[in-house]
């Protein structure tokens, strides 16, 4: 536990360094011909995308080991990126509208990315309100949500493409030119830094929560 | 009593239980209807549903009522603590969990058996097109969603604010059946059907089937045995 600690500023800073770059090399990548200055919102909100899907497998993995084997810190890595893929999903959900109504003149379009997104978020805000609203032994329900959460990403990806596409596709990440891309990967991995560095974090706040927890009733026996 | 047969019991208990008071085909029945009612305010225009309106609101009528029932099989359950018996009795956790879905499932697809003509009758839709094409979405589709509902609804039973927070869990979690079912069904109905994009969508949800029955067969164990 001790070590993963000392492992939280080395995230934080890194980020904290790649953030403060981030604009300058934003700024130095060419303009998109056709969006102009408001394509630039992409270089924050496809990471952070990235980093909210990534988080709910983490999420579903974590539920998967407390089902079986019961660790307390399964448990605590499953809440943790249960609320970040609400952090980071809010991120992708407001600055998409905001990229929207500049590119297609409207706030919301009910595409594919869009619609998955918000489905898979609102599967982790339900999770968020069974821990909160729940009660005692809601640990064990959350942990079969966030299995089933996981196990629905590729359902909810592959029916709400299959139902309405005008979002553009994963190919343009593989497609964008150098100037382009080393801006994007760089925020890339300045958002996967902060992911990790805030998701230690809050499994230490939720850890130290438990003991304090365990210590309460061995005072009350 | 093998394990088909522990199923079955289960199942027939819950049936035997509702053919005495039909509280439950009643209630859920008459729901249905009143959603569709409902819905017909906003979507049928000067006279005439929108395009896909029908089909919409069938699966927003299985869906919600779908929820109704769950609650309620569950409910009285709780009322009477006999679920706690259930578990008590030496039978395997998936046998009460496929014996919960059975009587569910039958209760669901009774309801959709009176809620398909209504839907044909009062919005001009083609249920007799493709008669086994919608049976088979209809039942797929039931299928996954009683498959997870009953799942949730077993879980929350001891649980606080269960009746918000089934729906709450359910729909998120439930919306590729509906766009399947609902993508499904309005290819049947339209002016210039497909049924080639009905079938893809009915394997789509045998598919989902397979996995959450899976899954829920697996986490029900541990779930239920706090």
């Amino acid at each position: 536990m001790q070590s993963r600690s000392n492992l939280v500023p080395v995230f934080l800073s890194l980020a904290a360094v790649m953030f403060a770059v981030s604009p300058f090399l934003i700024d130095a990548a060419p303009y998109e011909a056709t969006m102009g200055l408001v394509q630039r919102i992409f270089y924050y909100h496809v990471p952070s995308a990235m980093v909210m899907f990534a988080s709910a497998f983490v999420c579903g993995i974590a539920s998967v080991v407390y089902l079986v084997k019961r660790s307390s810190t399964a448990d605590a890595v499953a809440l943790a990126a249960a609320e970040l893929v609400v952090v980071f999903g809010l991120i992708v959900l407001v600055t998409g509208p905001l990229w929207g109504i500049k590119a297609w003149g409207v706030w919301w379009q009910w595409d594919a990315r869009l619609t998955s997104s918000l489905v898979l978020w609102l599967i982790f805000v339900s999770y968020l309100l069974l821990r909160r609203f729940a009660g005692a032994g809601s640990e064990m329900l959350a942990a079969a949500v966030g299995v089933f959460g996981m196990a629905n990403v590729p359902f909810v990806y592959w029916s709400v493409n299959v139902w309405r596409t005008i979002h553009p596709t994963t190919n343009v990440v593989k497609s964008l030119p150098p100037e382009m891309g080393l801006p994007f990967y760089w925020c890339a991995g300045a958002f996967a830094c902060l992911y990790v560095g805030v998701l230690l974090t809050r499994l230490r706040l939720e850890e130290s929560r438990m003991a304090l927890e365990a210590a309460y009733a061995e005072v009350e026996d | 009593m093998g394990f088909l047969g522990t199923v079955w019991t289960i199942a027939r208990k819950d049936l035997v239980v509702e053919a005495r008071s039909r509280e439950l085909a009643y209630t859920t029945l008459f729901f249905a209807v009143s959603v569709v009612l409902v819905f017909s305010f906003s979507f049928v225009v000067d006279g005439a549903p929108l395009t896909d309106a029908a089909a919409g609101i069938l699966w927003v009528g299985i869906a919600f009522s779908g929820t109704l029932a769950l609650g309620r099989t569950f409910e009285r359950e709780r009322q009477a603590d006999t679920l706690k018996a259930l578990l008590l009795s030496p039978v395997e956790r998936p046998a009460i969990y496929l014996g919960k879905l059975v009587g569910v499932l039958l209760l669901m697809l009774g309801v959709e058996l009176f809620v398909v003509p209504i839907i044909g009758l009062l919005f001009q839709a083609p249920v007799t097109r493709a008669p086994w094409l919608l049976a088979g979405l209809l039942a797929a589709g039931t299928v996954g969603f009683a498959a997870v509902g009953t799942l949730f609804a077993a879980m929350l039973m001891r649980a606080h604010s269960r009746d918000v927070l089934l729906p709450v869990l359910l729909y998120p979690i439930t919306v590729p059946l509906v766009i399947a079912g609902v993508r499904g069904t309005a290819s049947i109905f339209a002016v210039e059907p497909n049924l080639a994009v009905a079938q893809a969508w009915l394997s789509m949800l045998v598919f989902f089937d397979a996995v959450f029955l899976t899954l829920a067969l697996w986490v029900f164990g541990p779930v239920m045995n706090e």
